[in-house]
């Protein structure tokens, strides 16, 4: 009878109190199942093996990789079983978005699409411009041939007829390592009318941009394509129904089309065997900032953040008690401080439960010598500089945002301000076209949520040593006071809560 | 009547000051309006050379024939290249020519990307990275340094030489590199104040020291030795599924 009450009432314990509660184990008990440890990837299951550009990136150095092993039998067994393929694997975009990859191909083959006499295309977003990103710098220098043939397996699971790799202007040398490998593509036979001999026509073309951030974001790309300035189109029409020069049109990441090759020749459960549910798979991250070591790694998805940064960075410069936080993702991301970093997986998942996101896999370590908002700032002020001009919240509100995150670097505003500026990130996010206006929001809603203390402080310092000052940055001791001031500039604000405090 | 009468009494050497305002904005990186100027004006001659022309029908035929304009970025950047570096309105005018496409089509996406120079630029364009990543790794010291090495010049200046143009860029892409620059198409990471000093003294010289790392390391691996890819690649089929193999 007690035993039965008990494990009702256990049923209605929150978790943490319910474990002493069982003293004893009767025989019905299930033990708990090991605890699976995520990260220490095997070399032999690492797919870009010539990250580090160690080996010849050239088709005979990639032929002896294993690149371009039987793409003819891929190839041939259809777009049905490619694309079941990728969609077990449980592959999702590496690009930032983390959309199931499988999914968004299969977009792309609607009933009856074979009646539609418009050309197909899938599109390489190679315009690697988020900051700390440097991910696909090494796949497209080191391993370019993985690409290729990833263009024509991932070509083919979506009938396209051609691919167009959209490269940054600035990876000059990525390009022309690219561009060899088409050539050599081509005259081994691999690409162009009757691809690596199965029959299928399929093309791949170079195209270099010009330095513009916007332009990874996918319509921007497809206008940047067609020789317009990168402005991100109005969806819908979804890409995949008009994209590119007005045909059914893919945009995929570099790293996401690069692993389907192997996905599909190691099979889809090796594959999905890395990383939690629903995060599986392998993933190069990129770690930048105060490390010992910054480096470029692949690794299982759902490593902790941690061993990530101990492991193959060499640890945090001034060892892990000196972390102050970490952007986990790539700057659009929000910063984490130090006791989530502890505890967080490097995964969709896990990142998103900590109000943040994986985004690249790009990890920006701060330790404390770094001034945070300051760094943020200098985010905003990316923001300004990117920002295409075409929706006005974005337009304007990236110029707000940067002007007022200038003034708290050095404290130079009123305790409300912070407010104000949230509610202003609050108002770009949500209200333009594409993701930038988002990418420039939450930075700075990271830094309130986990930062806000030392703006405050700093606040609260520049008023003790220049006296009051109003919205806007406006010293009171400035204010010319034989004008007709308007009240609501915050000049003669009462000092807030817990200000006058931190004056004495 | 008036104004025609006061004009008239105006003598003629007086400059006629117009009272509206008309400070331009400087809020962005460059000005986006075209002025004529002895170097820059669409008298100027300019057409590709013979290999720039055939690169540049190489170019037009990777897209549709009536999609000929989407070859406009990548012939403006030839151009630039052919044209010392930067992108002059005769530049944009020839290349408009050539893809049938109006002129201010063109020059809006001249006008958009950050990587066409539209005013001339030294031997060497320096272009040193300072967004947050690097900024943490130490990137405003290099940038003072190549501003004071340079004869203190501001980011946007030339040097009196010609020889070096220096610029602020957005991330380059090379953050775990970080801090860096490029001179022309070639990165040089993972610098100090010394190693930056060092190449700009190289390139001063007419040398072209070796691009990537300064440091010692190859690329973007762990400096303190690989803690990944440490042994020999797998080959063609190994690990495959049976049918694979």
């Amino acid at each position: 009878m007690s035993s039965s009450l008990r494990a009702a009432s256990a049923t209605r314990i929150p978790r943490p109190f319910r474990a002493p509660l069982r003293t004893q184990r009767s025989f019905a008990t299930v033990a708990d199942p090991p605890v699976r440890r995520y990260g220490g990837l095997k070399d032999q299951d690492r797919i870009f093996t010539n990250a580090y550009c160690r080996h010849d990136h050239g088709l005979k150095g990639a032929l002896t990789r294993g690149d371009w092993h039987r793409t003819k039998d891929i190839i041939l067994k259809g777009d049905a079983w490619i694309i079941q393929q990728i969609k077990d694997s449980g592959l999702r975009g590496r690009g930032g978005a983390g959309f199931p990859s499988g999914l968004k191909w299969s977009f792309m083959n609607k009933p009856g699409w074979q009646n539609d006499p418009r050309p197909r295309y899938l599109v390489i977003n190679a315009d690697e411009g988020e900051p700390g990103t440097c991910k696909d710098r090494e796949i497209l220098r080191g391993d370019p041939h993985k690409l290729i043939e990833g263009c024509l397996v991932a070509g083919r699971s979506m009938n396209a007829t051609a691919a167009y790799i959209y490269i940054r202007g600035e990876f000059y040398q990525e390009a022309s390592h690219v561009q060899q490998a088409i050539h050599e593509a081509y005259g081994a036979g691999l690409l162009g009318p009757n691809a690596c001999g199965s029959g299928y026509a399929f093309d791949v073309y170079v195209h270099r941009g010009a330095g513009a951030y916007i332009c990874g974001e996918e319509t921007a790309l497809i206008e940047s394509i067609e020789g317009k300035q990168g402005k991100p189109r109005l969806k819908p029409p979804f890409p995949a129904d008009v994209g590119l020069f007005g045909c059914p049109t893919t945009v995929a990441n570099v790293e996401t089309v690069a692993v389907a090759p192997t996905i599909c020749r190691r099979g889809a459960s090796w594959f999905a065997g890395f990383g939690r549910a629903r995060n599986q798979g392998t993933k190069l991250y990129c770690v930048s900032g105060h490390v010992r070591n910054p480096c470029v790694v692949e690794e299982e998805m759902s490593i902790p953040l941690r061993d990530l940064v101990e492991k193959h960075c060499g640890g945090v410069v001034g060892g892990w008690d000196n972390l102050l936080g970490i952007v986990p993702g790539g700057s659009s991301v929000p910063v984490i401080p130090k006791d989530v970093c502890a505890e967080v997986l490097m995964d969709y998942d896990s990142l998103k439960d900590a109000q943040t996101g994986l985004g690249t896999g790009a990890v920006i370590v701060m330790n404390k010598s770094t001034d945070i908002v300051a760094a943020i700032a200098r985010f905003s002020q990316f923001y300004k500089h990117e920002s295409c001009g075409q929706c006005t919240p974005c337009r304007e509100g990236t110029t707000w945002m940067m002007n007022m995150m200038n003034r708290m670097v050095e404290g130079r505003g009123h305790l409300r301000e912070i407010d104000m500026l949230l509610e202003l990130t609050k108002q770009v996010e949500g209200r333009t076209i594409c993701a930038l206006g988002d990418a420039a929001a939450w930075p700075i809603q990271g830094l309130m949520r986990h930062f806000r203390p030392e703006v405050e402080r700093r606040i609260q310092e520049f008023r003790a040593a220049n006296g009051a000052v109003g919205f806007g940055g406006h010293l009171a001791n400035a204010a010319d006071d034989t004008l007709a001031l308007p009240d609501n500039l915050g000049l003669r604000l009462p000092e807030p809560e817990g200000a006058d405090n931190a004056q004495v | 009547m008036l104004p025609k009468i006061t004009r008239s009494l105006l003598p003629r050497a007086l400059p006629l000051r117009r009272l509206v305002s008309t400070t331009p904005s400087w809020r962005s990186d460059a000005l986006f309006v075209h002025r004529d100027t002895p170097y820059n004006n669409p008298k100027i001659a300019f057409e590709f050379n013979t290999e720039n022309m055939k690169r540049a029908q190489e170019i037009i035929s990777y897209y549709p024939p009536q999609y000929k304009k989407a070859a406009v970025i990548p012939l403006l950047d030839l151009g630039q290249r052919q044209n010392k570096g930067w992108t002059s309105i005769s530049v944009m005018n020839y290349v408009a020519n050539l893809l049938g496409m109006p002129p201010m089509r063109v020059y809006e996406v001249a006008t958009f990307y950050t990587m066409f120079n539209r005013e001339p630029i030294g031997e060497n364009f320096v272009q040193v990275c300072t967004t947050t990543p690097c900024m943490l790794r130490g990137s405003t010291e290099i940038l003072n340094t190549v501003c004071d090495h340079l004869g203190g010049i501001k980011p946007g200046q030339t040097t009196n030489d010609g020889k070096f143009t220096v610029v602020e860029v957005e991330c380059q892409g090379a953050c775990s590199n970080a801090p860096m620059l490029v001179v022309g198409d070639d990165f040089y990471e993972d610098l100090t104040p010394e190693t930056t000093k060092k190449i700009l003294s190289a390139f001063a010289k007419g040398q072209k020291p070796k691009a990537g790392p300064q440091s010692g390391r190859r690329t973007s691996e762990n400096s303190a030795g690989l803690t990944s890819l440490t042994t020999k690649p797998y080959g063609p089929g190994e690990f495959c599924q049976p049918e694979f193999q």
